[in-house]
């Protein structure tokens, strides 16, 4: 457990980092090396490579390959099937990743 | 025809056998002759001279890859980087097979230029993201797919008007 947490709070070579683009080869110049990064990132970046990577599956590819956190990714998935768009996608898109990163960095509670 | 020089000059006749190479590199020294009205010993001793000099860097066969059924979207690509980093990215993007062109262009700003070929959109986005944007010093890439040539020429030699 302790393992895929910092797993998924590491922070990653920048051959794997998260670049943003907004469409087919647009990079806009804006990447995350981690998952704190990522969500700093989602707060401001234009709406279009919110929405074009989440069509194409990049952030949920991205956070169970790279970050190993299928859970999270997971969380993604369902909003690419709710159709959420717009800003009420930077919306939970924030919402479901701070939750996550909360988790992952608080202690461990014993049942 | 001086060709040792450090700016080496070619005559006339040089620039005629080039124009004719440019249209159809396969003609014979003697097809050649004929329409310049010269001999073939010439057309050949102008050729290997500028072969040698490097005014022919060299020859190549056009295919037409849509043809062979090979289909191949093109694109061109604006990259804004760090000035410091342009020359290292430049030489980097040299080495991809998919990377046809490269150079360094001034408008408002130092930007590279290229010209890249993919299997198709997915595979091309999938070559900028992986390759392209983690270079070091990349700060902005643009890229337009071309949808339909008009024109597609190189740069043809004419003699020199005097």
């Amino acid at each position: 457990m302790i393992g895929s947490s910092s797993r998924a709070l590491r922070n990653v070579m920048r051959e794997e980092a998260f670049y943003f683009f907004t469409s087919i080869g647009n990079y806009t110049g804006h990447s995350a090396a981690s998952l704190d990064e990522f969500l700093l990132k989602i707060k401001d970046i234009d709406m279009k490579s919110l929405e074009f990577h989440l069509f194409r599956e990049d952030f949920e590819k991205w956070i169970a390959q790279t970050l190993g956190d299928s859970r999270l990714s997971d969380d993604i998935r369902s909003l690419r099937i709710q159709k959420v768009a717009g800003n009420a996608l930077r919306d939970r898109l924030y919402l479901v990743i701070s939750r996550r990163l909360k988790e992952l960095k608080g202690p461990v509670v014993a049942r | 025809m001086k060709y040792k020089s450090q700016h080496a000059t070619l005559d006339d006749l040089d620039r005629q056998i080039l124009r004719l190479l440019q249209g159809d590199a396969k003609q014979t020294y003697s097809e050649i002759g004929n329409k310049l009205n010269v001999a073939h010993s010439t057309v050949y001793d102008r050729i290997q001279k500028m072969e040698q000099s490097g005014f022919i860097t060299k020859y190549e066969a056009m295919v037409d890859t849509e043809k062979m059924g090979i289909p191949l979207i093109m694109a061109q690509m604006i990259i804004t980087t760090d000035p410091k980093e342009t020359e290292n990215i430049a030489k980097k993007m040299t080495m991809y097979d998919q990377v046809l062109e490269v150079a360094t262009s001034f408008s408002e700003e130092l930007v590279i230029t290229a010209k890249v070929v993919s299997k198709d959109q997915a595979e091309l986005h999938s070559f900028v993201a992986r390759s392209i944007a983690p270079l070091l010093g990349v700060l902005r890439i643009r890229t337009a797919i071309v949808t339909k040539k008009y024109k597609e020429e190189r740069f043809g030699i004419k003699p020199r008007k005097e």
